[in-house]
């Protein structure tokens, strides 16, 4: 199992950090899209912690997810600086353009769209941010519709 | 002889497309075979004319915005080496007006200088407050961050310097210093813009508090949704250690304090502190009670210090100028800069920092330029999603923490979140239940079970259900007094703050 050695190394670097659970688990879904459930027992043997301690931390925290996100994972800020120009109806278009609701993944498995509350552009919204670091301001429903066809027609 | 351009980097400027601007300037000067450097460095807080370039002249430093990649080879043409005429110049970036009002003092450098420039670092004034603190005792450090006035700029306002002298005064064998970087609130950026724009300082903050209270090792808790800031930290931690600002020995005097970076998972609630430091050690946020303050025990059990962005990245400045300096600006008890974040449908959105004893209205209107759909502003949320709306009425409320506590309102990390007469007041105080049910940490139950049946309050209050708000004041009174932390306490703010000064908005389906 590749996914198993990753996860052993990443536990071989990390667990003697104070504290190591999070950047554990960031460590592994930065490797892997997701935190795999056979992935469980071993940060739990390697951190001393019940399974269902560990189970708790990944499911308590937003950010982190236990199954494949699609090619590309796109978030929408919904919070109040956004909603304030127009951020819901941006997010009514996404879901309808997509064919998915939020926290899913399209059928086509493309794009996995989750909401986010501040990616702190707020004087600048509606923002959404595609993948981990690449980031849209004055987001409309065009600009969105042009943004798809470029994440779709790329490889 | 090369021109150099300042670009910024800040992330607002790249989701505006500040990296194709960039790339636009390098390769048309190429093709034109003029000499260029690109200085990459912060925002200056001017999101509407972002991205903002300025270009390097015998002048001074003149800005154009907001410049599109397109925009380019116009700009060239009409002399952009030179500081020349074009409908995008807005002049030497000193003098435009947003700016030359301010009084920068937290985010002085930022959008001066290249965040990861040592020599642009130091040339700005960097580590003066480190080297004075490092010939002071941990008591005159103390005394010095007390007498500034300085109050926590996270939202709560508790004063810094007796919080550090908690901790100074707890014995124990490690302690720590953790800084709160989980900017959650909406309609706040001030610690992004720091910590992309100007790490070092925020560092040399941690290092000035460590050498207060006798802390060898700290913590930065970034969030997730934050991913240039913790690039730039972590670039920073390691330049920081290479010149000893950071390391087993400070500047060379042997006093050690070691600084990690952690990213956080998407908790809004891991803003409060104690849900942060649960979360640092590796379990879900769940918010502990207190007594015991994490002063007396924090991080592991220890002492603890743990700060906001602003309030580290106030320190070195307070240290080198002296707090006097630093308690001359402000207003009442509220004492120093604060800031101020002005989002939203506002005009002129960006970053303010000015001392306490504005108005409401001056930010909005003088900055701000008002809303930026043209309609009249209606509604003002200051403080996060935890923060009260404020109507007109209320526009003419100074900006310091005492005149907002008392109309009922709270200034929190400084952010404002404009909105104009389509906003609908029930949707929004829907919302802050909302927020609150889907992020409470569940310890207690108020805000546990009480978001929830807020949210079916307001919804048959909305389906016109008699004797509803009788019954969400009631809720917000048990959420308010019986609430373990702020996010359960605190989201009657938003709640009944829409309820009283847009009775309209609610009333009209209770009649």
């Amino acid at each position: 199992m590749e996914n198993l050695s990753t996860i052993e190394r990443i536990l071989a670097a990390k667990q003697s950090l104070p504290g190591a659970l999070l950047p554990i688990l960031h460590d592994i879904q930065d490797a892997l899209g997701y935190i795999p459930p056979d992935a469980v027992p071993s940060i739990a043997r390697a951190l001393n912690l019940s399974r269902a301690e560990v189970h708790g931390v990944i499911t308590y925290y937003h950010y982190f997810r236990q199954t494949p996100p699609g090619r590309h994972v796109v978030r929408v800020c919904r919070a109040e600086a956004c909603q304030s120009v127009g951020c819901e109806a941006l997010a009514t278009h996404v879901q309808s353009a997509l064919a998915c609701e939020f926290h899913a993944t399209s059928a086509d498995g493309d794009l996995t769209l989750e909401a986010v509350y501040c990616l702190g552009h707020c004087a600048v919204g509606p923002n959404i941010q595609i993948d981990e670091t690449t980031l849209h301001a004055r987001m409309t429903p065009e600009k969105f519709d042009r943004l798809l066809a470029e994440l779709r027609s790329k490889p | 002889m090369s021109t150099t351009f300042y670009i910024p980097c800040d992330s607002t400027a790249l989701a505006l497309g500040a990296d194709a601007v960039a790339r636009s300037i390098v390769t048309e000067s190429a093709q034109r075979q003029l000499d260029v450097t690109i200085v990459r460095n912060g925002s200056r807080g001017l999101f509407w004319l972002e991205p903002m370039i300025e270009v390097v002249t015998p002048r001074g430093r003149i800005a154009y915005g907001p410049v599109a990649a397109t925009d380019i080879p116009s700009l060239l043409d009409a002399g952009l080496l030179t500081g020349g005429a074009h409908a995008l110049c807005l002049g030497p970036v000193e003098d435009i007006p947003y700016l030359k009002r301010q009084q920068r003092i937290s985010l002085r450098r930022v959008g001066v200088t290249d965040p990861l420039s040592v020599e642009d670092y130091l040339a700005h004034g960097g580590t003066l407050g480190l080297h004075r603190a490092l010939g002071m005792t941990e008591v005159e450090i103390v005394k010095e961050v007390t007498d500034s006035g300085l109050r926590g700029r996270g939202g709560a306002a508790f004063p810094t310097g007796i919080k550090w002298n908690t901790v100074l005064n707890a014995s124990a064998l490690q302690k720590y210093i953790v800084c709160n970087a989980d900017e959650g609130d909406s309609g706040t950026f001030s610690d992004r813009m720091l910590m992309e724009g100007d790490p070092f300082q925020l560092i040399e903050g941690m290092a000035i508090a460590a050498l207060a209270v006798g802390a060898t090792q700290g913590y930065i808790y970034v969030r997730s949704e934050y991913p240039h800031a913790i690039a730039a930290l972590n670039a920073a931690v390691i330049k920081a250690t290479q010149n000893g600002w950071l390391g087993d020995s400070l500047l060379g005097t042997g006093k050690r304090f070691h600084l990690e970076v952690r990213k956080a998972a998407g908790a809004y609630v891991c803003g409060e502190e104690t849900a942060l430091l649960e979360s640092l050690e590796g379990r879900r946020g769940i918010v502990r009670a207190k007594p015991p303050l994490p002063a007396i025990s924090g991080l592991f059990g220890q002492p603890t210090v743990i700060n906001n962005v602003i309030t580290f990245a106030s320190v070195p400045d307070i240290l080198a100028q002296g707090a006097a300096a630093y308690q001359s600006f402000g207003s009442g008890r509220s004492r120093g800069t604060l800031p101020f974040q002005l989002t939203g449908n506002i005009k002129q959105g960006g970053l303010v920092e000015v001392p306490f004893g504005l108005t409401l209205r001056e930010l909005l209107y003088d900055f701000g330029g008002g809303s930026l759909s043209g309609r009249p502003l209606r509604a003002v949320q200051v403080g996060g999603p935890l923060g009260a709306y404020m109507p007109e009425s209320q526009f003419d409320t100074v900006l310091d923490y005492e005149a907002f506590a008392a109309v009922n309102a709270v200034l929190g990390h400084g952010g404002i979140v404009a909105f104009d007469d389509t906003v609908d007041m029930l949707k929004q105080a829907r919302y802050a239940m909302e927020f609150c049910a889907i992020e409470s940490c569940g310890k207690c139950t108020p805000c546990r079970i009480g978001s929830t049946r807020g949210v079916e309050v307001i919804d048959r209050l909305k389906a016109d259900r008699p004797g509803q708000i009788e019954l969400l004041r009631d809720l917000c009174d048990t959420l308010q007094n019986g609430s373990l932390c702020a996010m359960g306490s605190m989201t009657p703010y938003p709640v009944l703050s829409a309820l009283n000064h847009f009775p309209e908005d609610f009333s009209r389906r209770q009649t």
